[in-house]
């Protein structure tokens, strides 16, 4: 790890203050798990650090009439210990459950979940974001790619890394988002972003802004479910997710969202799959039609054509468990 | 490679501030690595000069820190950029907690911080500081096993070992939030460990065992 100045401040303002407009500089450490491999790496090789666990607004799950504000400091391991996150959001939960490691549920982040980099092994090998070598050209078609994009968006073919946030898209959830200039807020779903150049970033923050906060609405009478596949049922990262929320009325779909995890650059929302569950009333037989729908359009790698059936097979299992729930 | 040969040579914090005295294996071990390689040639900043540095941000020289380690303050000078493991291992002679992947994958280095279990090796030493840190060392009185250690012992859950400290502390950490776990909790409540030998069985009967022995409190 190269040497740093480390700095703790307790306001935001003060935060902000210390990071810089260009990205590389200065990298905020939250809970760390992804941040201190990255530098142990060279892969970021930041002059400052700025720690902003001590700066309290940025902490605390608080519930009101319009759903539920979770700080960007709030733990996962917090997260799953939500009275009203166990009750009302079991697509979270689940989501959160599948980081399988205590270890890291106890130090890692909401915030830090979303803004955590791509697991890309080109990337953490040094290759920049979209893996690429001298002359420009992406390593990844032609290299080990079986963990990469089935829904790539080229030039970029890893994949999205953050558990949380397909279950945070299908419900609709915002991103609370400080900096120099003042606050604004973006739909989760437009944080992530494709890299403009192999040394860019793929989230649509500025470097001197810091995620406050995320804004879930209220998921009463909102069926909503998580299917991870990992290798492992330790610690692992997922190879594919699904996240369904369903609005019901009575016994019919009302709409859905269906939002694919780690299968593309960007959490990958299923709209044909999707539209085929309006005013319809979810059976196990539907459930699998739609898995089916999820999977198409998908542009596979050398390596990741098995992951069209983990689409099919996630997406039908998150619908069948929403199925279960009462709402 | 080459990344990880600079990290071998390049300054790294070595040294003991902590006024470590008398013999230690590790002691010894520094002592010699340090005649015949570059390793411990910090430039250790003096406290007075630490301190003045940390009105305007800390580091990236070394500064003074405290950590409460086992229920006692230590007082050391570490590198912002130094981890607890490091720390711990380095500076302060606990060596229990075990360096291994060090990239928060394998649990050989885990440690409980306020309660909840942690990787040591992806935490900032200055960022533990105000925290009650326990290790392996902090888990029993010298020469007495703590009921966990015992089990692990009885139910034959180690073969090399390496892996044992940081399971042994995650049992620990598992087994105060669920006294009275089924064996299904315990598989998924030490998913963050990994055992290369892979004596999981045998963890897993030691796990339960000690659950049965703990009950009550007793010893725990």
């Amino acid at each position: 790890m190269q040497a740093f100045e480390y700095a703790s401040p307790s306001t935001l303002k003060e935060a902000i203050g210390m990071l810089s407009s260009k990205w590389g500089e200065v990298d905020v450490l939250a809970g760390g798990t992804d941040l201190l491999s990255l530098m142990k790496e060279y892969t970021h090789t930041p002059k400052k650090v700025v720690n902003i666990k001590g700066i309290k607004e940025l902490g605390g799950i608080t519930k009101s009439g319009a759903g539920l504000k979770i700080g960007a400091t709030v733990t996962l391991d917090e997260l799953v210990s939500n009275a009203t996150i166990k009750s009302e959001y079991p697509s979270l939960l689940e989501a959160a459950m599948g980081v399988s490691s205590p270890q890291i549920r106890n130090m890692g982040t909401v915030g830090g979940d979303l803004c955590q980099r791509p697991r890309c092994w080109y990337f953490r090998q040094g290759f920049g974001i979209l893996g690429q070598d001298k002359n420009g050209t992406s390593l990844v078609p032609k290299g080990e790619n079986r963990f990469h994009a089935l829904f790539p968006q080229a030039p970029a073919y890893y994949v999205n890394a953050s558990s949380l946030a397909p279950a945070l898209i299908a419900l609709g959830a915002k991103v609370q988002v400080a900096g120099p200039n003042g606050n604004r807020e973006v739909a989760v779903a437009d944080l992530f972003v494709i890299p403009k150049s192999n040394s860019g970033r793929e989230l649509s923050l500025a470097a001197n802004e810091i995620v406050t906060s995320i804004t879930v609405p209220s998921a009463r009478g909102v069926k909503n479910a998580t299917y991870e596949v990992r290798q492992k049922q330790a610690l692992d990262w997922p190879i594919t997710t699904a996240s369904v929320a369903l609005k019901m009325k009575g016994s019919t779909v009302s709409s859905a969202s269906i939002i694919l995890g780690h299968v593309g650059p960007t959490p990958v929302q299923a709209k044909a799959a999707e539209s085929m569950l309006n005013g319809k009333s979810l059976t196990p037989d539907l459930a699998a039609e739609v898995g089916k729908a999820a999977a198409q359009g998908a542009q596979p790698l050398n390596g990741t054509a098995y992951k069209a059936q983990l689409v099919r097979t996630a997406v039908k299992r998150a619908l069948l468990e929403a199925l279960k729930q009462r709402a | 490679m080459s990344k990880h040969h600079d990290e071998l040579v390049e300054k790294s914090p070595r040294q003991s501030a902590s006024g470590e005295s008398g013999f230690s294996r590790r002691g010894f071990l520094r002592t010699t690595g340090a005649t015949t390689s570059a390793i411990g040639t910090t430039a250790l900043l003096t406290e007075d000069e630490a301190i003045a540095a940390q009105g305007a941000g800390m580091g990236p020289g070394a500064v003074p820190i405290t950590l409460n380690i086992n229920g006692k303050d230590q007082k050391l000078t570490v590198e912002p950029r130094v981890t607890l493991l490091d720390a711990c291992r380095n500076n302060l002679d606990l060596t229990g907690a075990k360096r291994v992947c060090d990239r928060g994958t394998c649990g050989a280095c885990t440690m409980i911080m306020n309660g909840k279990v942690v990787y040591a090796c992806t935490v900032l030493a200055i960022d533990a500081q105000g925290k009650k840190i326990q290790t392996i060392e902090g888990l029993a009185a010298e020469g007495k096993y703590h009921p966990i250690s015992q089990a692990f012992v009885n139910q034959d859950a180690q073969q090399c070992g390496y892996c044992t400290p940081g399971f042994v502390m995650a049992s620990k950490g598992f087994l105060d939030r669920n006294p009275n776990p089924t064996e299904e909790q315990v598989l998924k409540g030490l998913g963050g460990n990994l055992c290369r030998c892979g004596t999981y069985m045998g963890v897993r009967k030691a796990v339960l065992e000690a659950s049965k022995v703990m009950k009550g409190g007793k010893n725990a």
